[in-house]
């Protein structure tokens, strides 16, 4: 049972993404450099291009989308810090370094990128690397800002990780050409090389980390109440921190080795769902995950409908918006 | 009555630091069920980590503290949240978008765990825990939209709502208005007396202090003395700890602690 007012902000917010991801997902399918015209489906060339390219590509940036917003949402409860976000907390450049690692590897075997991307295991093993990476992000930064109790410390402890490690990367690509170009793939932030493939990879890591940070909720609310608190609950707070920050370096992981490094969606689609909706954190968790998905899936549309049939990466679009908001964000913080 | 046996939590000779400064010197001390102790003595007297060492959230460098006559380390992390709520001094500023039903609920997670889901009679004690602190007409409100006085009886209903047999509240006053100071008197007698609970408290405010059965007087990390308030010996340590500034004095059957303005 809850109150009348918070059900209805909670139907309405539920509806509301609802409703702008089915009309983003049509849209998603029409836009595009071939256009849309009455009778598309009766041509068999660009019902290939609505099925094997706008439809995958679609559903891939809504899930990636996702995959951050859930993150974001996962890391500011955790770290009960409103700038904690996979990319500004050294997790996406992790995640972007390993990814790096397994291309250059697979080169060093004469294997081409292309078929990296297509093969299951090499998705599997791109994912698997994508995560340690992330795990390791976080924890650097972490380490580095000693906790996450300061919001200037930390932001600073991830852009210094987020550096360091994207030099590193910048390093394995300059030794190893084939990795290069497929760093231009994977690490422009495009949510044009999606296929039928990566939203299997995508669905099964969100099917995965959703459910279970919702059933740990209840953890990051209790950690409102302040550490001690949480302590004399009797929650092992140590084991549940661990996990979350597994399934934080996951969602991050698993979006990073499909769609590159996206900036600011995980920090933005969580204030977006707080400022609509204040509830614990079982349904912010879950609206974040929403959310990022609307707000991935419209800038891959703008991105695409824009200046088409030119095309910008959906990166550099979100990272423009996301900055902004960012700039926004830190002034209403020092006026407030 | 004898006091061996019953009671619940007990210090030995307990020592604690806090960032390497010791602060607690060899306090011993007795919480039988049944009882409401009050914590009293000056700024920085180590109130708030005698508490914080009974819950088992600071670690006893030397001594130890007995749950039911069992080491408090011995017990899982689990069964002593179980059988040892404790309330802090901060207000709940963090918790601005829960709801004061979410938080009440938290009061549940040592018996249901993590994973567990609240049944009807989570639910009922939840209720209840709710209505004792006078919260159950507004508790579908925020945390971040009520008063500090309105937070402080939410956190308080959530510590209830744990149903253990010591409860321990750190400044459980600060923001309540004198109707809602004397509620909470009451309510901890209550809790004390027909509940059988061993309730603990650090107060500032002396005179709702001197209402408890037993007062426990501490000073520069050690015990002054202990006793009820009808004790001449706890008087005078009250007195000391507090530089005579403050007088004693029986109104009634009370006690109440007066300013000493005259110098």
């Amino acid at each position: 049972m809850i109150a009348p007012e918070a059900a209805r902000a909670r139907r309405r917010l539920a509806f509301a993404l609802t409703l702008a991801s089915v009309v983003l997902a049509v849209a998603g399918v029409m836009v595009g450099s071939e256009g849309w015209r009455p009778g598309a489906l009766a041509d068999p060339g660009l019902r290939d291009v609505l099925w094997n390219i706008r439809a995958p590509r679609t559903v891939g940036a809504w899930l990636v989308g996702a995959l951050l917003g859930l993150a974001g949402a996962l890391a500011q409860g955790l770290f009960r810090n409103p700038l904690a976000d996979p990319y500004l907390l050294g997790s996406s450049s992790g995640a972007g370094l390993g990814v790096v690692l397994v291309l250059a590897a697979g080169a060093t075997q004469g294997r081409a990128i292309e078929s990296l991307a297509e093969d299951a295991l090499a998705r599997l093993g791109l994912v698997g690397a994508a995560f340690v990476g992330a795990l390791i992000g976080v924890a650097l930064t972490l380490a580095l800002a000693r906790g996450a109790r300061q919001s200037t410390g930390l932001l600073l402890a991830g852009v210094v990780v987020g550096v360091v490690l994207g030099a590193l990367a910048d390093l394995v690509t300059m030794a190893s050409p084939e990795a290069l170009r497929g760093k231009q793939v994977f690490m422009l932030g495009t949510t044009g090389f999606l296929g039928w493939g990566a939203c299997g990879t995508l669905a099964i890591a969100l099917a995965i980390t959703l459910p279970a940070a919702w059933r740990f909720s209840r953890a990051l609310d209790a950690l409102t109440l302040g550490e001690d608190s949480a302590r004399s609950l009797g929650l092992p707070l140590g084991p549940v921190r661990a996990l979350l920050v597994v399934l934080l370096a996951l969602a991050t992981g698993a979006a990073v080795a499909q769609a590159g490094l996206i900036a600011f969606v995980g920090l933005v689609a969580p204030h977006l769902v707080r400022r609509r909706l204040q509830a614990p954190h079982g349904t912010t968790l879950v609206a974040s995950t929403a959310a990022g998905g609307v707000l991935l899936l419209a800038s891959d549309v703008l991105s695409r409908g824009l200046w088409a049939p030119q095309e910008l990466p959906v990166g550099v679009l979100t990272a423009a918006l996301g900055g902004s908001f960012l700039l926004w964000l830190m002034h209403a913080r020092r006026t407030s | 009555m004898t006091r061996h046996g019953l009671s619940v939590l007990a210090a030995r000779e307990v020592s604690a630091s806090l960032d390497d400064t010791p602060v607690l010197h060899g306090v011993s001390i007795e919480l039988p069920a049944g009882c409401w102790t009050a914590i009293v003595g000056p700024n920085g007297a180590g109130k708030s980590t005698l508490l914080r060492v009974l819950a088992g959230l600071v670690p006893a460098s030397g001594g130890e503290v007995l749950l039911r006559d069992r080491p408090l380390q011995e017990w899982s992390h689990r069964e002593r949240a179980q059988h040892v709520a404790w309330m802090s001094q901060q207000h709940g500023e963090g918790a601005a978008d829960l709801g004061v039903r979410d938080v009440v609920h938290l009061g549940r997670l040592p018996h249901l765990g993590l994973l567990g889901t609240p049944g009807p009679e989570d639910e009922r004690i939840v209720q209840r825990a709710m209505a004792q602190t006078e919260c159950a007409a507004w508790a579908h409100r925020r945390m971040g939209a009520l008063s500090g006085g309105e937070r402080q009886r939410a956190l308080l209903a959530r510590a209830l709502a744990v149903r253990a047999p010591a409860l321990l509240l750190d400044e459980p006053t600060t923001h309540l208005d004198p109707p809602h100071q004397i509620a909470l008197v009451r309510l901890l007698h209550r809790l004390a007396h027909d509940d059988g609970i061993a309730v603990v408290s650090v107060l500032h405010d002396l005179s709702l202090a001197l209402q408890a059965d037993r007062l426990v007087v501490l000073a520069a990390g050690r015990v002054k003395a202990e006793g009820p308030c009808d004790h001449a010996p706890v008087r005078d340590a009250l007195a000391e700890v507090f530089e005579h500034a403050i007088r004693i004095v029986r109104v009634g059957e009370r006690w109440i602690a007066i300013p000493e303005l005259a110098s």
